[in-house]
């Protein structure tokens, strides 16, 4: 099997104008994986299918990874002209500065593509996708006219994630059902708050049933309250 | 001849029907609740707290260290440490838990409870006949029910419980051994003059202050001299597997290995 | 066979969307009947709805709908340990909890790089073949239950089913959600009486495949209803990612067991049946022909097995922190390619955590290996697909 280097030179001969990088795995497993731009993502999975010797005919996996937004505090050396009175006489002198920086990562959801070859039988071969960030422009372009098997799993990756694949020939919720809203395996999903608490619940499960259970006091619920836990 | 294939097989479902008149394992329908089959010996269904002895509350092995709840997969233990201590199984003075409930209508019998317990205070029931019209209260063990004897584990697990005696004696005896030890050490110390007393083993012409007293610091001596003789061939041998290999002879040493030594004295290997 | 598939492959491959479902026009005067088979139906191996158009009895659009069974199983990883989403992979695919283990410790082990003493290796085997013996058998017998043959077929196969139950109680102390498997090897270890229990069953074991195949290899109704029928050519199995039996009934010879080298099955001598005609008897043949082989390394195991210990004494129980990076680990379930996706961020719990199901993905050609065949021949195509609604939802 070639290495993710020969695979990612292979790539650019055979589609010009590709993005393709690698994308490094830390780690014992060592599955290096190629983070391909949406633009030529269709021509780069039909080149990587129909290629004699990569032959990558079977599509394994499909998966959606959330990235969330990253707050990074780092401290930054700042140098920076200053106006010094020295030995009595002004002069512009140049002053370097600690100085500590907050800046946003802005975060991305991701689809990663797990590929073997029966043909040749050799793989994985791992490749990525990023959108443009997680709130407007989370579409992808659809690699299911390149890999059937692609059909329920890009399915599945819109239905929890909220990435939109351009091409897929039937996008619509697979296990939620189809007024849900909102994308469940986001980091930032928040359950909506209509569990029966059991009893044996601790930590923060259990903060939020006391809580629950004040704010049905409050309304007057009708709700028995869960026995045992801090109340027995 | 059409339909030969299925006459075939009826007549391999006929022998069958036959043989279940005559052979014992043609017919295989237990009819359970009249007949039952025991269970096999590592069957698992729901936790139980093990106590030693006769009084419940005095016996429980749990020490609240509350890792069961933290690595149990649906969370159904929930348990509350007590204000005051009481003496476990080798007498030191342990927490126990003052509440322990164990939800059995989430618990899903995965038995990592039982794995992770550093002190075997929770192992895993064989009765499964549990049905109750409680569905709330009925479903929430408390540590009165939770709570069964040795006898009763000895009872559904032979082999395990066997082991596990085996294993809490053994800690006992070295503990004790321990305790022993450092006593003896202490009095050979406080027999011995001020001055010498980095290294107990050459204390040999002391002014001996009454003679139990001697006779046990006569006793601590050659068990001294032997350990430290005995250190350092042990420390030669299993270097790395001793974590104070190198033999350094702080005062605090010699009771501390004598523990292994005197332990596997007792024990009588 | 696979030399053909993937000259038909590269041919087929350059028209627009031959991988498509065909479109199948309705072919007499009156209305279509648009029908819900499911969820709540006896044949359809669990909580599994199809939307099915029909033209008379003949179908002309089929579209599963599922998602009854979903319990976030991703999610709850997300939120618990690694050791803690052991007993929750066992009710994934619910028939076959021991190869679900396996297939998740093996992704942690290449996640985190450890390594598995040889006896936990053999055990690993004898278990995940054990599993496969009693799922296929199951999985025929529901089979046959679907054609009508009103349960025998399916008790003659719970009675062996039984047997390696029982084996499955005394090891690992459950019959069904047995937990057992760890990172860096198994639970307990395997007493000697167990392993000779074992034997006994094993050598018991093909006196049943002869009885079972004796009485249903030349059914005249299982031949009728069977042959012909749910045909899935090679290239659009390989293209639709189809795995396990179902795609060596397709004439394509891939075994994971034979490509990946997984654990120790390059010690064990077995063959890989595969099917000519791609249909539902081929199905049930692979599956009655990979029982045998089956029984073939539990024998060889079970005689070669090696003393020594059963995890990896540098393992942790507790506090399991693998290193920052990511891992795709796969087995050769009794249903197809399990796969498990992990990655980590050096936290003791996981940061992705995907399940690769089978049998979800075997059900993407559903849809055209039904068309135009009857109502009734749909339920048979569904089940020799052989799915668990656990493994499709998570």
């Amino acid at each position: 099997m070639q290495t993710v280097e020969q695979i990612k030179a292979a790539i650019e001969k055979a589609v010009p104008g590709a993005a393709v990088e690698v994308a490094p795995n830390p780690g014992p497993a060592a599955q290096h994986s190629l983070r391909i731009g949406p633009e030529h993502a269709v021509a780069v999975a039909t080149f990587l299918r129909d290629d004699a010797e990569l032959a990558l005919d079977f599509l394994s996996n499909v998966t959606g990874v959330d990235w969330p937004d990253k707050e990074i505090t780092e401290k930054v050396k700042v140098t920076r002209p200053v106006t010094k009175t020295v030995e009595g006489v002004e002069q512009t002198v140049e002053e370097t500065v600690e100085e500590t920086h907050k800046r946003v990562e802005p975060g991305y959801l991701e689809s990663v593509y797990h590929l073997y070859s029966m043909a040749k039988k050799h793989g994985p071969v791992v490749i990525r996708m990023r959108t443009g960030n997680r709130t407007d422009r989370t579409e992808l372009p659809s690699l299911t006219p390149v890999w059937r098997s692609g059909e329920f799993q890009e399915r599945e990756v819109f239905d929890l994630y909220g990435i939109v694949f351009k091409g897929h020939p039937d996008l619509r919720r697979i296990l939620m059902w189809d007024g849900f809203k909102d994308y469940p395996m986001r980091k930032d999903y928040v359950e909506p708050d209509d569990f029966e608490y059991e009893p044996t619940a601790h930590d923060e499960v259990l903060a939020r049933a006391q809580e629950h259970r004040n704010r049905e006091k409050g309304d007057e619920g009708t709700r028995e309250p869960a026995a045992g836990g801090g109340g027995r | 001849m059409l339909g030969e294939g299925i006459l075939k097989g009826l007549a391999e479902t006929a022998k069958n029907f036959a043989g279940s008149f005559v052979s014992e394992d043609r017919l295989t329908t237990v009819e359970y609740p009249e007949q039952r089959i025991p269970t096999a010996e590592a069957a698992r269904v729901f936790p139980f707290l093990v106590y030693d002895g006769t009084d419940w509350e005095k016996g429980l092995r749990c020490v609240a260290c509350q890792i069961c709840e933290k690595e149990c997969p649906p969370k159904c233990i929930y348990i509350e440490k007590s204000k005051d201590k009481k003496p476990d199984y080798v007498g030191k003075m342990q927490i126990y838990p003052a509440r322990f409930d164990i939800d059995v209508s989430v618990c899903m019998s995965c038995q990592i409870c039982v794995e992770v317990c550093p002190f075997e205070a929770i192992k895993m029931d064989t009765e499964f006949e549990l049905s109750t019209s409680d569905r709330f209260g009925g479903l929430l063990f408390d540590r009165e029910q939770l709570a069964k004897s040795n006898e009763h584990y000895h009872k559904i697990h032979p082999t395990e419980a066997s082991e596990v005696d085996a294993r809490l004696a053994e800690e006992k005896a070295k503990v004790e051994a321990k305790a022993k030890a450092a006593a003896a050490a202490a009095a050979a110390k406080a027999a011995a003059p001020a001055a010498s007393v980095t290294a107990p083993v050459k204390s040999e012409s002391t002014p001996a202050a009454g003679a139990p007293k001697a006779a046990e610091a006569a006793a601590a001596k050659p068990m001294a001299q032997t350990t430290t003789a005995a250190k350092a061939a042990d420390a030669a041998l299993n270097a790395p597997a001793a974590p104070s290999g190198k033999p350094a002879p702080a005062s605090t040493e010699p009771p501390k290995t004598a523990a292994p030594d005197a332990g596997s004295k007792t024990s009588g290997e | 066979m696979s030399e053909t598939a993937t000259d038909l492959r590269f041919s087929l491959a350059r028209q627009e969307g031959w991988n498509r479902p065909p479109v199948v026009e309705p072919d007499g005067e009156g209305e279509l009947l648009e029908l819900a088979m499911g969820p709540h139906h006896p044949s359809t191996h669990g909580v599994f709805r199809m939307d099915v158009v029909l033209d008379g009895e003949r179908v002309i659009k089929l579209k599963p709908v599922f998602g009854y069974l979903h319990r976030n199983h991703e999610k709850i990883a997300e939120k618990t340990s690694y050791l803690a989403s052991m007993p929750y992979t066992d009710r994934l695919d619910y028939f076959c909890s021991l190869t679900n283990n396996w297939a998740y410790a093996l992704a942690v082990e290449k996640l985190s790089g450890q390594e598995v003493p040889e006896r936990a290796e053999y055990l690993r085997v004898i278990l995940a073949e054990l599993t496969r013996v009693q799922n296929h058998a199951s999985s025929i017998g529901f089979l046959l239950q679907e054609m009508g043959a009103s349960g025998t077929p399916l008790m003659y196969a719970f009675r062996e089913r039984e047997k390696v139950l029982d084996l499955f109680e005394g090891l690992t102390g459950s019959r069904m959600m047995c937990n057992y498997m760890r990172f860096g090897g198994c639970r307990v270890d395997a007493s000697a009486a167990w392993l000779e229990q074992a034997r006994k069953v094993v050598t018991e074991l093909p006196v049943f495949v002869d009885e079972f195949e004796q009485f249903l290899r030349s059914n005249e109704i299982l031949m009728a209803r069977s042959q012909g029928m749910g045909v899935l050519r090679p290239e659009l199995a390989i293209n639709a990612g189809v795995t396990g039996p179902m795609l060596r009934a397709s004439g394509v010879n891939y075994d994971i067991r034979k490509v990946d080298h997984y654990g120790i099955y390059d010690r064990f001598k077995f063959r890989v049946p595969l099917g000519d005609h791609w249909d539902i008897y081929d199905r049930y043949m692979v599956r009655m022909l990979e029982m045998r082989e089956s029984i073939g390394i539990l024998e060889q195991a079970l005689k070669e097995i090696p003393g020594g210990p059963v995890m990896d004494p540098k393992a942790k129980i507790r506090g399991f922190r693998p290193k920052a990076g990511e891992a795709y680990g796969r087995i050769e379930a009794p249903k197809g390619e399990l796969g498990f996706y992990l990655i980590s961020d050096g936290s003791p719990n996981p940061y992705r955590y995907r399940v690769r199901p089978p049998s979800l993905i075997n059900l993407t050609v559903l849809e055209d290996m039904c068309l135009g065949h009857n109502v009734a021949d749909v339920v048979l195509i569904f089940g020799s697909v052989d799915i668990v609604l656990g493994e499709v939802d998570r």
